[in-house]
C-alpha cells in the first residue's frame, strides 16, 4: 500500500503515450520508453528548476545549519536575562502558521526588490537556521558535558574557540540530522516558490512540476508518463539523500526529545 | 514596560565577567533574533494592521477598523463555505492520521522481521514533495486511465467512482492522499521513539499480574506515549488546518468548491485578487483560531498527559 504508488510511479513514467492509455493498465511497460526522462526535463525547462532548487537548498542547509549551530551554543552555553523566555518564543514560532506573516513579507521583498529572485527563500534561514534546527542542536549541546568546555577555557580558549574546537567535532551527528531534515524542508517547499517566484526561469522543482501539470503539451497526446518521470526526477534526490543519511534521522529525532 | 523592569535590576545585579558572558551569549543568537525581529515579529505586526485596513498593494493601506473582519463573517459568500471544508478536513484527517502513525509504530516496534525494510517503506510518503505525490495520486485516481478503478473493477466488477473529479468523493480522495504522506513520517517516528522509552519492566509487571493484552494497552502503553500523542494532536491540528498545497494543485479548490479549503481562500483573496487588507484579516482569524485551540489542547492536557519526569 506505501511502496505500491512509487513503483506505479516509475512504471508509468517508462510507459509510451499508447501504452498510458490502455486501460485496464498494465503492470509493466510494453516498451520502456527511457525518453520521457529528457523529453519531461526538456518540455518544461526542468534544467534551471533543478538548478534553483539545489542552489536555494544548499544554501540553505549550509548556512542555516552552521548559523542555527552559532545560535543554539548561545542558547545553550551562555547565562544571560531573559534566556530562557527567548528560547521558549523562538520554540513558538515553530507553531506559527506562515499565512499571517506571508502577506507583510510580500510586501517587504517587492519593496526591496527581492520578488521573483531567489533571495528570499534563502534568506531568512541564514539568520538564525529556523528554529527546529536550533531547537534540535540546542539540546544536543546541552547534552555535552561542560567538563570539555572548561578544560579548553584553563587552556586559554575564547568562547568562539570552544564552539569551533570542542562542540563542532563532538556535534557531528546532530549537525548531520539537522542538515537532513533541513534539506527535506527546503527541497519540498512549496508555498513560498508559489507566492514569491514569478517567472518560469526562477521556479524551484515543486513549482516547476505544477506547471508542468498545467502545461498543454500537444492536443491529444497524453502527458501523464512525463508527469510521472518528472515527479521522479523531483523526488529521487531527496530518496538518496534518505538512504544515504537513514541513521541521523530517527537520532535526529532522538536526541530532541520529542517524546517526552 | 514589564520586560525592561526583569531586564535591567537583573542586569545591573550581575558581575562584570558575567555581564560579559551575557553579552557574548547575545550576541551567539543575534542572528536568530534580527532575524526573528525581521521576519517574524515585525511582519506580524504588520499584518495585524493591514487587517485593520483596506490594502490593495498599488495604493498604502488605508485604516477601516473592523470592515475586513465585518465581511468575513458576514458578508463573504465563501468564508463559511472554506471554514466548513475545512474543519471536515481536520476532523477527518487528525485522527485517522494520529491513530494511522501510532499502528504503523507499534507494527514497527514488534521487532519482526524485515522491520528495517518497513520502516523505510512507511517512511518514503513522508519524504515526497507534496507536488509530486499529487501528481502520481491523481494519476493512479484517474477515472478511466487509473490503476485504482482498474483494480476495483478487476476486483468487483464494480465501476470505480470518479475520485476527484466527483463532487462527494473529492474531499475523501484527498484526504487518502494526505493520510499517504502523513502516516509513516516524523509522527510514526516520534511514537516509535516513545513507544521503545517504556521500559520492559512494566510489561513484565503486568503479566506477571494476569493483565491481558487490552489492559496493558490502555494501562500502560498509551499513558506513556501520552506526551507523544500529545505532541503529535497539538502540531498535527495546527497544519490540517492550513492545509493548501493538495487543493492547491490537485483540484484547485473544485469540482464545485468541494475541496475550497480556508487557506486556499487566502490565498486567493489574497493573491489573485490582491486583496492584502481582506487576506490578512483572514490569516489573522486562523491565527487566533489555531492559537485558541492549542491553549484548549494544553489545559486538557493536563488531564490526560503523563509525563514521567515532571515534578
Amino acid at each position: 500500500m506505501f511502496v505500491f504508488p512509487f513503483f506505479w510511479t516509475v512504471s508509468s513514467s517508462l510507459k509510451s503515450p499508447r501504452d498510458i492509455l490502455t486501460y485496464p493498465p498494465p503492470l509493466l511497460p510494453a516498451v520502456f520508453t527511457w525518453s520521457n526522462y529528457p523529453d519531461a526535463w526538456t518540455t518544461v525547462e526542468f534544467g534551471p528548476y533543478f538548478l534553483n532548487s539545489t542552489i536555494v537548498t544548499g544554501a540553505t542547509v549550509i548556512g542555516g545549519t552552521a548559523s542555527g549551530l552559532i545560535v543554539a551554543y548561545g542558547f545553550a552555553r551562555f547565562r544571560f536575562p531573559m534566556r530562557d523566555a527567548l528560547f521558549a518564543l523562538c520554540l513558538s514560532t515553530l507553531m506559527l502558521p506562515p499565512e499571517v506573516t506571508i502577506i507583510p513579507l510580500y510586501v517587504i521583498f517587492k519593496n526591496l526588490g527581492w520578488l521573483d529572485t531567489l533571495t528570499p527563500l534563502i534568506v531568512p534561514s541564514l539568520l538564525g537556521g529556523g528554529a527546529f534546527t536550533i531547537f534540535l542542536l540546542r539540546q544536543f549541546i546541552l547534552g555535552l558535558p561542560f567538563d570539555l568546555d572548561e578544560a579548553a577555557t584553563i587552556d586559554g580558549a575564547s568562547k568562539l574557540r570552544i564552539l569551533f574546537d570542542v562542540i563542532v567535532p563532538n556535534a557531528k551527528p546532530a549537525l548531520a540530522a539537522a542538515a537532513v531534515f533541513s534539506f527535506i524542508n527546503h527541497w519540498n517547499e512549496f508555498f513560498q516558490a508559489l507566492i514569491f517566484l514569478n517567472s518560469k526561469k526562477n521556479y524551484t522543482i515543486p513549482l516547476g512540476l505544477y506547471s508542468l501539470r498545467t502545461y498543454a503539451g500537444d492536443p491529444g497526446e497524453p502527458k501523464d508518463q512525463l508527469l510521472m518521470a518528472g515527479s521522479v526526477i523531483a523526488t529521487l534526490p531527496i530518496i538518496v539523500l534518505f538512504f544515504a543519511a537513514q541513521r541521523y534521522f530517527v537520532q535526529g529525532i532522538v536526541t530532541s526529545g520529542l517524546k517526552g | 514596560m514589564a520586560a525592561r523592569a526583569v531586564v535591567l535590576p537583573a542586569w545591573r545585579s550581575l558581575t562584570p565577567a558575567r555581564r560579559r558572558e551575557a553579552l557574548q551569549g547575545l550576541l551567539f543568537i543575534s542572528p536568530w533574533l534580527v532575524g526573528f525581529l525581521a521576519f517574524t515579529a515585525y511582519p506580524m505586526l504588520a499584518s495585524l494592521y493591514y487587517s485593520f485596513s483596506a490594502y490593495k498593494i498599488l495604493a498604502p493601506p488605508v485604516w477601516v477598523g473592523l470592515r475586513n473582519y465585518a465581511y468575513a463573517f458576514n458578508g463573504d459568500p465563501l468564508f463559511w463555505l472554506s471554514v466548513q471544508r475545512t474543519v471536515i478536513w481536520v476532523v477527518v484527517t487528525v485522527p485517522l492520521g494520529i491513530f494511522g502513525s501510532l499502528l504503523a509504530a507499534v507494527l514497527l516496534n514488534r521487532g519482526l522481521k524485515g522491520t528495517n525494510l518497513y520502516r523505510t517503506a512507511f517512511f518514503l510518503p513522508s519524504l515526497t514533495p507534496t507536488v509530486a505525490a499529487a501528481l502520481l495520486w491523481t494519476w493512479i485516481l484517474n477515472p478511466r486511465f487509473g490503476i485504482a478503478n482498474a483494480a476495483i473493477e478487476g476486483l468487483t466488477g464494480l465501476r470505480g467512482p470518479n475520485w476527484l473529479a466527483d463532487i462527494d468523493w473529492a474531499l475523501p480522495s484527498l484526504a487518502m492522499i494526505s493520510l499517504w504522506t502523513a502516516i509513516g513520517g516524523n509522527r510514526m517516528l516520534i511514537f516509535l521513539a516513545g513507544l521503545q522509552g517504556i521500559p520492559q519492566e512494566l510489561y513484565e509487571a503486568a503479566r506477571v499480574d494476569g493483565a491481558g493484552p487490552i489492559r496493558t494497552w490502555w494501562n500502560i502503553t498509551v499513558p506513556l506515549i501520552s506526551p507523544a500523542i500529545f505532541f503529535n494532536l497539538v502540531l498535527g491540528i495546527i497544519f490540517s488546518f492550513r492545509v493548501f498545497a493538495f487543493a492547491f494543485v490537485v483540484t484547485e479548490g473544485g469540482p464545485a468548491r468541494a475541496t475550497y479549503f480556508y487557506a486556499l481562500h487566502l490565498y486567493t483573496m489574497a493573491f489573485r485578487s490582491f486583496d492584502m487588507g481582506y487576506g490578512s484579516a483572514l490569516a489573522w482569524i486562523l491565527f487566533l483560531t489555531v492559537l485558541v485551540l492549542t491553549v484548549l489542547n494544553m489545559q486538557l492536557s493536563k488531564r490526560w498527559v503523563y509525563y514521567e519526569s515532571l515534578r
